[in-house]
């Protein structure tokens, strides 16, 4: 695959489509299609829009085309021994960066390294009306103007399309380890605390009497990590899985729901798979959500739907109807006429 | 005036001007101005009252904390009123088990770390103005400090938002993770009271470090130290806090805290690593590498509390140690890459040469953001307009490299021109809607923080410098 800046034609099929006021969908690798409501709209592909626009290792910063494959980057980030300073998860070889901020999940590391938005500094982005902009920047801190960038994580392309995104990296670890350990959930909760801030942590996931947790860094703090915890060694596919949502627990049937939850909160019914060391909770639910909604209730916390089969439902339950009205006009703020992935997130824009 | 105060308590509303007097400007004072009236509320319930009026009425609102800001953010409006939130200032609730705390926008930074510190617990970022600074003030700034090159801006450890927009309806954002449909926290953090006013924030607590070792690296030249800087976070060092004070800085800061620096510093960096005694030893090690590689003549170390204190003592205090060299100080503030310290440095060096005005550097090397101090006498007719030249020439050079006119402050009013330089006509237009979405009747802290079309294209802005017109690599109109 060459580097090809395609800036041009997209910008200009985005203002044909505000001409015509005809929506579209925007897509990337096409690995995340199954997330979100159905879109409406004429497919346009940001696939071919791919390359390094900038990469200075030293700067720990790297400006990217969104139509880059995550995988592609990250062989890139490796040669100089650096990695994304968030845990990226994607759906496949083809799975693009745009497609990942888009969606905005964030794998295991999220409670230790950051939410992806976390680690976007700024993005260029075609706008409703099929203008070309640029928010934010490829410095570490930039409080000049609305923090646009942010806003665009997890929006699933309703305000914009992604162009180019500057995203913090970090040295890559010496070493990972997984260790696994038979405890009760409020012990091992105990324990993730009393870690918290020393060990070098980048994962820690709870399911079925059984705490996992990842370590990665330099040799030595690993291996003190690992002594300290004890247990036995465990399976480091389980948290490229969790990151990916693959894996034995993600094959099951059902809709896929997350719950995000203050981390203390109880341990639910065994279907449910604990990750962020407590904060983020997936559940297989068959039908009614209603448990999973009661549980989001009682620990004042968030149900988020992932994907399920019925695609007339949205991630989002609706909110506040002032809220909503104030998020509406955000989005006409972004996309006046309502064509970049009308109805993916909500039914009306 | 009348329906205002019955919605206040009986000491809520100033409108004598000797009370007023003190509202008249932030943290920069070039800018005055005196407001109607100042709205002193005690609850959010009262808040949202006073902005459903303002609205009715069409007053701006200016929303301040303790109006530590250094953009002119708080300055008030001549036609409008004083939110004064320093009232607001209980700490809802702190949750250990959880690691956040819940409180109102009065309450000043370092209380909340002080309320945690029994559990062992701390709020990370760290403004040198924390004593007085309040939480509202840091969320609308997106306040930066010396922490935050390893724990992040404000934006970073804000995880759920309770707002009222303009109207006077009341929004709450974020969760307790901070993921959302739409990240409304992050468009409230650092809007500078443009687009909501903050009433509950909840922030995330970290654990205290069980070790914290800090080092300071003494260099013959300001050079030297500013690339030692670079190498530390090449070698994958990520220090608490890294941070650069030249020669003219630590003159001040000696002169005012009685601690002596290595004789024949020009410059000295200051680091700290924290995390658990491995995690420090395998840090310290490398930086010591790092520093002596690169020239430094002279290494301290300081792990028990006490000299830790000692050694960062003149860093905390250098704003007011160089405020003591000259009548006054203009603080300046943007961000860079770190690769282009050493020549920005330099041609700032070369700057207060030309415009004869001394420049002290203090500031968060680590992440680039610098904080020029250029000292004056606002007595002597010309000088401030040398200063602003001087200032405007300095955030060019910002730009130019790759940076951004505001690194931690804000715009405010301050640098207004500096956003025509760095947004495009669109780009700003998008940043008014954003505003009209929030305020449709423009009541928040109008004029403030992203100039209007207009002033952008009148002559004599920063953009349009001795007839030529800079920046011409960049597409601006
Ligand atoms: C000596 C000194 C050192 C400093 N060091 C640092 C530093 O290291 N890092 C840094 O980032 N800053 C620093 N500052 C700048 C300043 O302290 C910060 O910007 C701080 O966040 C301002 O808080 P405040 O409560 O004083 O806000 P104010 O100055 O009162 O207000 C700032 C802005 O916030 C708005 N605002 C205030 N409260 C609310 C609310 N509840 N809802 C909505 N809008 C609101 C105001 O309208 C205004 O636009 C320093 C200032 C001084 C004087």
């Amino acid at each position: 695959m060459t580097d090809h800046d395609a800036t041009e034609t997209l910008a200009e099929a985005v203002r044909a489509a505000y001409g015509a006021a005809a929506p579209i969908e925007i897509v990337g690798g096409g690995t995340r299609r199954a997330f979100g409501r159905a879109p409406i709209g004429t497919p346009l592909s940001v696939a071919a829009h791919t390359g390094i626009v900038e990469y200075d290792p030293n700067e720990f910063v790297v400006t990217v085309r969104a139509g880059t494959p995550i995988g592609r980057l990250e062989e890139i980030l490796a040669r100089e021994r650096q990695a994304l300073a968030a845990d990226v998860p994607r759906a496949g070889a083809a799975s693009t960066i745009g497609g990942a901020l888009a969606i905005g999940l964030t794998g295991p590391s999220r409670p230790f390294s950051g939410a992806l938005r976390d680690a976007v500094l700024g993005v260029r982005l075609i706008s409703g009306t099929g203008e070309v902009l640029r928010f934010g920047g490829r410095v570490l801190k930039n409080v000049a103007g609305y923090d646009v960038s942010r806003l665009m994580v997890g929006a699933y392309g309703t305000l914009g399309l992604i162009l180019d995104v500057s995203l913090r990296t970090a040295p890559r670890a010496e070493v990972t380890e997984v260790r696994d350990v038979a405890l009760n959930w409020p012990s091992a909760r105990a324990a993730l605390r009393r870690w918290e801030g020393g060990l070098p942590m980048t994962g820690a996931c709870y399911t079925e009497g059984v705490l996992s947790v990842r370590f990665a860094g330099r040799t030595e703090r690993v291996a003190a990590a690992c002594r300290i915890m004890g247990g036995e060694s465990g399976d480091p596919a389980l948290f490229t899985g969790l990151r990916d949502l693959q894996g034995a627990f993600f094959a099951r049937p059902g809709d896929l729901w997350r719950l995000l939850v203050p981390p203390d909160t109880p341990w639910d019914p065994p279907e449910t798979l604990i990750d962020w060391a407590g904060a983020q909770r997936f559940w297989r639910v068959a039908g009614d959500p209603a448990a999973v909604l009661a549980c989001a209730a009682r620990s004042r916390g968030q149900a988020m739907r992932l994907l399920g089969t019925d695609r007339s439902r949205g991630p989002w339950g609706a909110g506040v109807p002032a809220t909503m009205a104030l998020m509406g006009r955000i989005k006409a703020a972004m996309d006046p006429r309502a064509i970049l992935n009308r109805g993916r997130l909500y039914p009306d824009w | 005036m009348r329906r205002l105060k019955r919605i206040l308590p009986a000491d809520g509303l100033l409108q004598k001007s000797a009370d007023v007097a003190v509202y008249e400007c932030d943290g920069l004072p070039v800018y005055r101005a005196r407001p109607l009236a100042v709205a002193l509320p005690r609850t959010v319930a009262e808040v949202g009252r006073v902005l459903a009026l303002c609205t009715e009425y069409d007053i701006p609102v200016v929303s301040r904390g303790a109006g530590t800001g250094l953009s002119g953010g708080a300055l008030p409006h001549p036609r409008g009123i004083v939110l004064a939130l320093s009232r607001l200032d209980r700490i809802v609730s702190i949750d250990p088990d959880n690691q956040v705390a819940r409180v109102e926008p009065g309450v000043r930074n370092l209380a909340i770390s002080e309320a945690a510190r029994p559990f062992g617990l701390f709020y990370a970022p760290d403004p040198s103005s924390q004593i007085a600074c309040t939480i509202g003030g840091n969320v609308a700034e997106n306040a930066g400090g010396v922490h935050c090159l390893k724990y992040g801006l404000t934006t970073h450890n804000v995880l759920a938002l309770k707002f009222f927009d303009s109207g006077g309806t009341l929004h709450e954002a974020g969760g307790p993770t901070g993921e959302a449909p739409l990240d409304l926290c992050a468009l409230l953090t650092g809007s500078e009271g443009l687009l909501g006013v903050v009433v509950e924030i909840t922030v995330r607590l970290r654990p205290r470090p069980p070790a914290t070792v800090a080092w300071l690296a003494a260099f013959r030249s300001l050079q030297e130290a500013a690339a030692s800087v670079r190498e530390v976070i090449s070698q994958g060092v990520i220090p608490a806090g890294l941070e650069l004070m030249d020669g003219l800085a630590l003159s001040a800061a000696q002169d005012y805290t009685g601690i002596p620096y290595p004789e024949g510093a020009a410059a000295v960096v200051l680091a700290e690593v924290d995390g658990d005694d491995l995690a420090v030893a395998l840090d310290s090690e490398r930086l010591r590498a790092v520093f002596t590689a690169q020239g430094a003549f002279a290494i301290e170390r300081a792990a028990r509390d006490e000299d830790r204190r000692r050694l960062w003592l003149g860093r905390k205090s250098a704003f007011p140690a160089v405020g003591r060299l000259a009548p006054d100080y203009y603080c300046m503030d943007g961000t860079i890459p770190r690769r282009s310290l050493v020549p920005v440095l330099t041609e700032i060096g070369a700057l207060s040469r030309r415009y004869d005005l001394p420049v002290a550097n203090v500031f968060h090397a680590g992440d680039g953001n610098l904080h020029p101090l250029i000292l004056y006498d606002a007595a002597v007719p010309g000088q401030l307009e040398r200063v602003e030249a001087l200032g405007a020439d300095i955030l060019r050079l910002c730009l130019d490299c790759g940076g951004t006119i505001s690194g931690e402050h804000g715009v405010g009013v301050e640098k207004l021109d500096g956003m025509c330089a760095q947004f495009t006509a669109a780009e700003l237009a998008i940043f008014h809607a954003l505003k009209s979405a929030f305020d449709p009747y423009h009541v928040l802290n109008p004029g403030k923080a992203v100039p209007t079309p207009a002033r952008c294209v009148e002559p004599g802005g920063m953009h349009v410098h001795g007839g030529r017109l800079p920046f011409a690599r960049l597409e601006r109109f």
